[in-house]
């Protein structure tokens, strides 16, 4: 908890970095002033963009003491409002797994390159966010910790498999390199509570080490404030939870 | 959630973005999150030009049942039309729209 007498500074910009094959693509950048170290941390937008809210979540985190990196994960999808290419991933049936991966491992590079990061990345997500961050935990090596919240289609019947998104993630549970934190809200539809029991089940099942929070009263979405699926209460212990994780796996 | 549950159909038409009309090429039909309307999903429609870039959008979305009456009215408009001998099922042309496209 930062003390009022406390020095306190950020430098938040956008950055350039390599993604998936190496192609440069953009990202916003949060850190907090000083020599560190600090721990790094890779923030996934949601599907329906690289938006406001995730600035907000990046810069977020950049207060809690994280070098923090969110990727234009659309970045090859064109520019405009974050809303207008949104909507043009979401009329494509979302980004592609592969190359989805591919811009977080160049994010998690980035972080490791940074003489002021302290050797540990943590990896955050929301909805579809959420589910790459688990993927990226299975998929991915050098993360130390995975925040998922309310990853939808971690669980996938094979008739929801698509082109891009052709392996439904759970099935990678096995290759899970690193603790993880799930967050959701059981009046959520996906994942609805009895996929997270499977996710919980798959992961208890391979020995991982988990905490999931469940929360009643919430649906999807639960932290975006500028959404009616906000819940206060719930999104504020929500952070909480997520915050006292990291410090406990990152630090 | 995210559904993914997107299709793409292939127009000829006309949107206006602002005060600029455009080519229409493409429409977009999704039932997954929207961005304004206050719910968890709906049924988005999204009037593009790809090759213009992601700006060339006319969007709409729509709860499942205002999407359900506007498909049964459309469906109702082209019937009648076509009962009074006035449909005119003509294929135009790809070509500029009257106003200049949005940047």
């Amino acid at each position: 908890m930062y003390q009022t007498d406390q020095y306190e500074g950020m430098l938040a910009e956008t950055v350039s970095m390599r993604g998936h094959n190496a192609d440069v693509i953009n990202a916003y950048v949060a850190r907090p002033l000083g020599a560190g170290p600090f721990p790094g941390m890779v923030v996934i937008h949601h599907a329906p963009g690289w938006d406001e809210w995730y600035r907000e979540c990046t810069r977020r985190f950049a207060h809690h003491g994280y070098v923090s990196i969110s990727p234009n994960l659309y970045f090859r999808d064109g520019h405009g409002t974050p809303e207008d290419v949104g909507a043009k991933v979401r009329g494509a049936g979302g980004a592609p797994d592969a190359r989805v991966l591919g811009d977080l491992e160049g994010a998690i590079a980035w972080l490791r390159s940074l003489p002021y990061v302290n050797g540990k990345v943590g990896i955050f997500g929301t909805c579809s966010g959420g589910r790459q961050a688990f993927l990226a935990g299975c998929r991915l090596k050098g993360l130390d910790a995975v925040i998922e919240c309310w990853g939808g289609r971690v669980v996938q019947s094979k008739e929801e498999l698509t082109p891009n998104q052709p392996v439904a993630p759970i099935d990678f549970t096995k290759d899970l390199s690193c603790p993880i934190i799930g967050i959701f809200g059981n009046e959520d539809k996906s994942p609805t509570p009895e996929q997270v029991n499977q996710h919980e089940a798959e992961l208890k099942k391979h020995g991982k080490q988990y905490e999931f929070h469940r929360y009643d009263g919430a649906g999807h979405g639960f932290f975006y404030y500028d959404r009616p699926a906000y819940r206060q209460e719930q999104a504020v212990d929500g952070w909480k939870k997520v915050f006292a994780f990291c410090e406990k796996t990152l630090r | 959630m995210c559904t993914m549950i997107a299709h793409q159909v292939k127009l000829e038409g006309r949107g206006k973005s602002g005060p600029q009309w455009f080519e229409v090429r493409e429409a977009n039909v999704s039932y997954d999150h929207p961005y304004d309307l206050p719910l968890e999903h709906a049924l988005n429609i999204d009037f593009v030009n790809e090759a213009l870039g992601p700006g060339a959008r006319v969007a709409v979305e729509l709860s499942v049942d205002a999407a359900r009456r506007l498909v049964k009215t459309i469906e109702a408009v082209l019937a009648q039309a076509d009962e009074r001998g006035v449909l005119e099922d003509i294929h135009v042309a790809a070509g500029p729209a009257a106003g200049s496209s949005p940047a």
